[in-house]
């Protein structure tokens, strides 16, 4: 069943914090949380109002003090607006503060360029001891909100707004841990985020319907990356395509192609949103058509790359 | 060594005239340092650690310990000598500032003893400070968070956030000090951004504000310890200081705020902070 993966943090959370007094969830504003979450959550949850670096800046304070902080922002506020005190405040001192960015990649939809996030795995993953992940579904978001409990030091997840696909079967999401969703020889595809893994996924369909056996993974966590995972996937395949909602630089792409290029050069081809603002009205499954981070994208770059030889005469 | 063995040392004008010589030599250092802004702040430093807040250099994590961060971090050398003068670690280490390998870098860093968060970036440490304060409140602790703020640095939107946010919650026992030298790196800050009538200013946040003279120890002291000076509403301090105060050469003028101490003027700095009265 579809379910946005934000809500499934908040729905995660609230138990969460009655089991846990050491946490506490700090919003700005977001909506997420109705006043009948807040008046259940009683003094664990605060709405500090709509100041980014006042909440990252108070989170680490409380942090600093034994408490572990759940701070509500969207996306492209956390990323940007709030990037200095989660550098300095939070990131520098090691604290076990979670980053909760909605409205990441594509998701906020028509609301345009101010509120999509299409650089924040790119800044969030160079800051040193900064956990990123990217659930791919509301239950990858349920494991990682749990696993955090364990963790010691920051954490970014990115989250979406509406309602996304579940995945289907596969390994269990944990923090730090590629996920293999299926194994082929000839091309790896890798992606992050609902939407990017589920083209991967059909596209994997489509090309062994023509003979071409695709690996899938799940990179949902950018740091610390698994590039284990990656480079026993890679090895014996030429090609790594890589797809996000996160403009071409810097973000997934950036993490497969670095660590690639140092542990098993491989040739990788990008996916992502192209090198511009966002510039048109549409939900997230239309800017995701849009920008063409589908599979049919993915088998044409496949084709392309591989040996077309090897698929002439087939029709996808 | 209390707070009380710590001031029977001496009277908090002479604590204040020995972190000022401290800060002098740093300054002559190597990489030199922020001179001006330090010694503004230098009788508050003393007020805060030889006279009000609750912290032990033997147990510097002390859960119920006050806490205080200096958000105007470029003062750091006026922060390590205070902490030197406290116990915080041998006053023979500020000889390492500015050097290689030392752990005392131009602006706090968590690796020296009696930081409690590193400060530089202007504009972090009231926010920080409400965090400590609302920790304390949720733990049921008495302590108290302070934070000293530069002038120059209420130029930065994010301490008025966290001034919205410190009144919006009634953090009473979170203390704001406002170093009010009206001197930034390029001059004087009622010309780059005028922020007068600043207690009006605060006030109308919600806070309670007091306007004093910065270069009485004893007074600040008393003005400190006695926050909250209204019940449910943080308090600030705003205290009338003069960049280079005590150095006829520098006082006043916004050239003091990062400075590299020649010998001869090592020298003039040293016989200007030297007891007039010999008689002791």
């Amino acid at each position: 069943m579809s379910r946005a993966t934000r809500e499934a943090y908040r729905d995660t959370l609230l138990p969460l914090l009655a089991r846990h007094p050491e946490l506490i969830c700090l919003d700005s504003d977001t909506g997420l949380f109705s006043a009948d979450h807040a008046a259940a959550a009683g003094e664990q949850y605060l709405n500090l109002g709509i100041a980014e670096h006042n909440l990252m800046g108070m989170a680490a304070g409380l942090a600093a003090c034994g408490r572990v902080p759940f701070v509500n922002t969207m996306a492209a506020f956390a990323a940007s607006r709030a990037l200095e005190a989660i550098k300095i405040d939070i990131a520098y001192n090691r604290l076990p503060v979670r980053i909760m960015a909605t409205h990441g990649g594509l998701a906020a939809g028509h609301l345009g360029p101010t509120h999509q996030a299409l650089e924040d795995l790119a800044v969030l993953r160079v800051l040193p001891g900064m956990t990123v992940v990217v659930p791919a579904d509301a239950a990858a978001t349920e494991a990682f909100v749990e696993q955090s409990l364990n963790l010691p030091g920051p954490l970014y997840v990115r989250l979406g707004r509406k309602p996304s696909p579940p995945l289907p079967a596969g390994p269990p999401p944990v923090i730090g841990r590629a996920q293999t969703l299926r194994q082929g020889g000839d091309v790896v595809l890798a992606a992050c985020g609902p939407y990017p893994v589920l083209a991967c996924l059909a596209a994997a369909d489509a090309l062994a319907g023509h003979g071409v056996e695709a690996t899938v993974l799940n990179l949902h966590t950018l740091r610390p990356f698994d590039t284990d995972t990656l480079v026993a996937a890679a090895r014996p395949a030429p090609l790594v395509v890589t797809v996000e909602e996160h403009w071409r630089g810097g973000g997934l792409g950036g993490a497969v192609a670095e660590a690639l290029a140092e542990a098993a050069p491989t040739r990788v081809l990008r996916i992502g949103v192209p090198d511009r603002f966002v510039d048109t009205v549409g939900n997230q499954e239309h800017l995701v058509d849009h920008y063409d981070l589908t599979a049919e994208r993915v088998v044409r770059t496949v084709r392309t790359a591989l040996d077309t030889a090897a698929l002439s005469g087939t029709t996808i | 060594m209390t707070a009380t063995q710590a001031q029977a040392q001496g009277t908090l004008e002479a604590v204040a005239a020995r972190i000022r010589s401290h800060v002098v030599d740093m300054c002559a250092g190597p990489e030199g340092g922020h001179l001006g802004g330090a010694f503004s702040c230098a009788d508050v430093l003393t007020a805060l650690y030889f006279s009000v807040l609750n912290v032990d250099p033997e147990r510097p994590d002390d859960p119920d310990r006050d806490r205080f961060l200096l958000s105007k971090g470029h003062a750091a050398v006026g922060l390590y000598a205070t902490l030197a003068e406290r116990g915080f670690f041998p006053v023979a280490e500020l000889a390492s500032y500015g050097r290689p390998g030392s752990r005392l870098m131009g602006h706090p860093v968590r690796a020296v003893p009696g930081v409690e968060m590193p400060t530089g970036s202007l504009g972090h440490g009231l926010a920080l400070a409400c965090g400590f304060a609302l920790a304390n409140r949720y733990a049921g602790r008495d302590a108290r968070s302070f934070v000293l703020l530069g002038d120059g640095e209420l130029q930065e939107g994010s301490v008025w956030e966290a001034a919205i946010a410190a009144a919006s919650l009634r953090l009473d026992r979170l203390v704001a000090v406002v170093d009010r030298n009206g001197l930034q790196l390029t001059g004087a800050t009622e010309r780059i951004a005028p922020m007068e009538p600043l207690a009006d200013r605060w006030r109308s946040f919600g806070w309670a504000v007091r306007d004093v003279d910065g270069h009485d120890p004893a007074a600040l002291a008393d003005h400190l310890s006695a926050a909250p000076w209204e019940p449910g509403r943080p308090s600030v301090l705003i205290t009338r200081t003069v960049k280079g105060q005590g150095l006829p050469f520098l006082a006043g003028r916004a050239a003091s705020h990062y400075v590299t101490l020649s010998e001869r003027n090592h020298a003039r700095a040293m016989a200007a902070l030297r007891p007039k009265d010999t008689d002791g």
